[in-house]
């Protein structure tokens, strides 16, 4: 089972060497034939606007777009999950628009008001995190659900074959958002096999 | 909740890897940017080249133009205190900049130290030339290093020759001994403490940028080949005939800088870029990178 890590821009190295620690092949996508033979994919932080653009200059945003609508799994952090939203509420474009929700993009205003904070977790129990300019979780769709919150707001959700975290796992050493990421492709693999 | 940790200011500089990071002096070049597919601004009253041309004492933007900036665009917005100035450091984290330069490419406020960037919560990037001074910028709280180049001259010679020798000097410590590590420290004016963090990593243990002479896409790919993990362009984007044109050939070849055809597709037809300097023909006392 191989995951991609989508590498236009942004914090690659990090998600590739947790997913490396936990023993899963991992390599980085930057065109849309590199997408073949995933089992799933990561967006990465960095800037949305910016890997939106580059995405789009080498025809990877159709083509991821078309891959996860086909099923394949992707797990978003930050701007990862901004990418995923159906809907931005502070910006003109939508970008993959795959998740049903609505965002607001860095909702938390300067850098200087970034933040760690623990996140309770469903199952998982409270989880260290790190939000930078992160993005507010607006609206939740039927089929999504809330799965990590800080105070009330929704900062982990899933909708089946889709994952994404306000926050950034990969940058705690703490491992468990992304093994719950690869325990779904697991699933998703062998019921492709099936 | 922790704000202004180490890990939250070092996880920022993480998230501009890859991008490219532009000079602006107005809104509306700030939007250009944005719309290029900058990860960031720098916020600034002139860029480097007019800085170098107009001589006289170059200081921290006026708050109104970098409030300007803001306004305008949704990326993180950067600005540049002189090196050691405290105060200015500290109006720029007032005005809520996104990342602050300590920069040699304005005039320095203090002869003897750089600032103590642990006592802020913004984050700093600063130029270094070498391991040594790269060591010395981190262990001062610097969350982010460049190469220094020589800014404002649209010359990538002095950036590459920074990269070389911070490259070279990094793989010299992978064989050294504690003992060695001791005097190779004294050597080139390095803490031990963070050349040990180094040896361990193969490399900086914060993210690594070019700067100072980049005008090209060719030069952004130069630069990322020879390790970077992305680029600021000062001068080389509105001194340019085509502005637009060049951001967003110079973000596409910053992502792929190994692939020689899509360079190629991209660097075509992009006009005159900015005029260059030699830098044989600036006099010694004039190059900002020994500041």
């Amino acid at each position: 089972m191989t995951v991609g890590v989508l590498a236009v821009q942004g914090d690659v190295r990090e998600h590739l060497r947790v997913l490396e620690r936990l023993g899963v092949a991992a390599r980085p996508v930057r065109r849309p034939e590199e997408l073949a033979g995933l089992a799933g994919i990561v967006l990465p932080g960095g800037e949305s606007t910016a890997m939106w653009r580059l995405m789009r200059a080498t025809g990877l945003a159709g083509a991821l777009r078309n891959a996860i609508l086909a099923g394949l799994l992707a797990f978003g952090t930050c701007a990862g999950m901004i990418l995923l939203a159906r809907r931005v509420t502070n910006w003109p474009e939508t970008f993959l628009g795959v998740l049903d929700i609505a965002v607001e993009r860095n909702v938390i205003g300067r850098q200087v008001d970034s933040f760690e904070a623990q996140v309770a977790a469903n199952g998982l129990g409270e989880l260290p995190a790190v939000f930078l300019r992160a993005p507010g979780v607006r609206e939740i769709g039927p089929g999504v659900r809330a799965l990590g919150r800080l105070g009330d707001q929704p900062v982990l959700v899933e909708q089946g074959s889709l994952l994404a975290a306000s926050f950034h796992p990969e940058l705690t050493g703490d491992t468990r958002v992304h093994e719950m990421f690869i325990q779904m492709c697991r699933k998703g693999e062998s019921w492709q096999h099936a | 909740m922790d704000n202004g940790t180490y890990r939250v200011k070092t996880g920022f500089a993480e998230m501009f890897k890859g991008g490219v990071i532009m000079d602006v002096t107005t809104a509306d070049q700030a939007r250009i940017a944005e719309e290029a597919g900058a990860v960031a601004v720098m916020a600034l009253e002139r860029v480097p080249a007019d800085i170098r041309a107009q001589g006289g004492v170059a200081r921290m933007a006026d708050p109104v133009r970098i409030k300007e900036i803001q306004a305008a665009v949704s990326i993180p917005v950067m600005a540049k205190a002189r090196i050691g100035h405290l105060a200015e450091a500290r109006i720029l984290e007032a005005l809520g900049v996104d990342f602050i330069d300590e920069s040699e490419v304005l005039t320095p406020a203090d002869p003897f130290h750089h600032i103590d960037k642990w006592q802020f919560k913004v984050p700093f990037v600063c130029g270094c030339r070498d391991l040594g001074e790269a060591a010395r910028r981190i262990a001062e709280g610097a969350a982010m290093i460049r190469t220094k180049g020589e800014a404002g001259t649209g010359n990538v010679i002095e950036a590459v020759r920074h990269m070389r020798l911070l490259n070279d000097q990094i793989r010299r410590l992978a064989g050294m001994s504690g003992a060695e590590l001791v005097s190779y420290g004294k050597e080139i004016g390095a803490p031990v403490e963070v050349l040990e963090l180094i040896q361990e990593q193969g490399r900086l243990p914060v993210v690594n940028f070019a700067a100072g002479g980049i005008a090209t896409p060719a030069d952004a790919a130069l630069m990322r080949m020879l390790g970077c993990d992305g680029v600021f362009v000062g001068s080389g984007i509105f001194k340019s005939a085509d502005p637009e044109r060049r951001a967003k050939a110079i973000v596409v070849a910053c992502t792929h800088y190994d692939d020689p055809q899509l360079l190629a597709e991209v660097s075509a037809g992009l006009g005159e870029a900015m005029p260059g300097i030699p830098i044989e023909a600036i006099p010694t006392e004039e190059l900002m990178q020994h500041r």
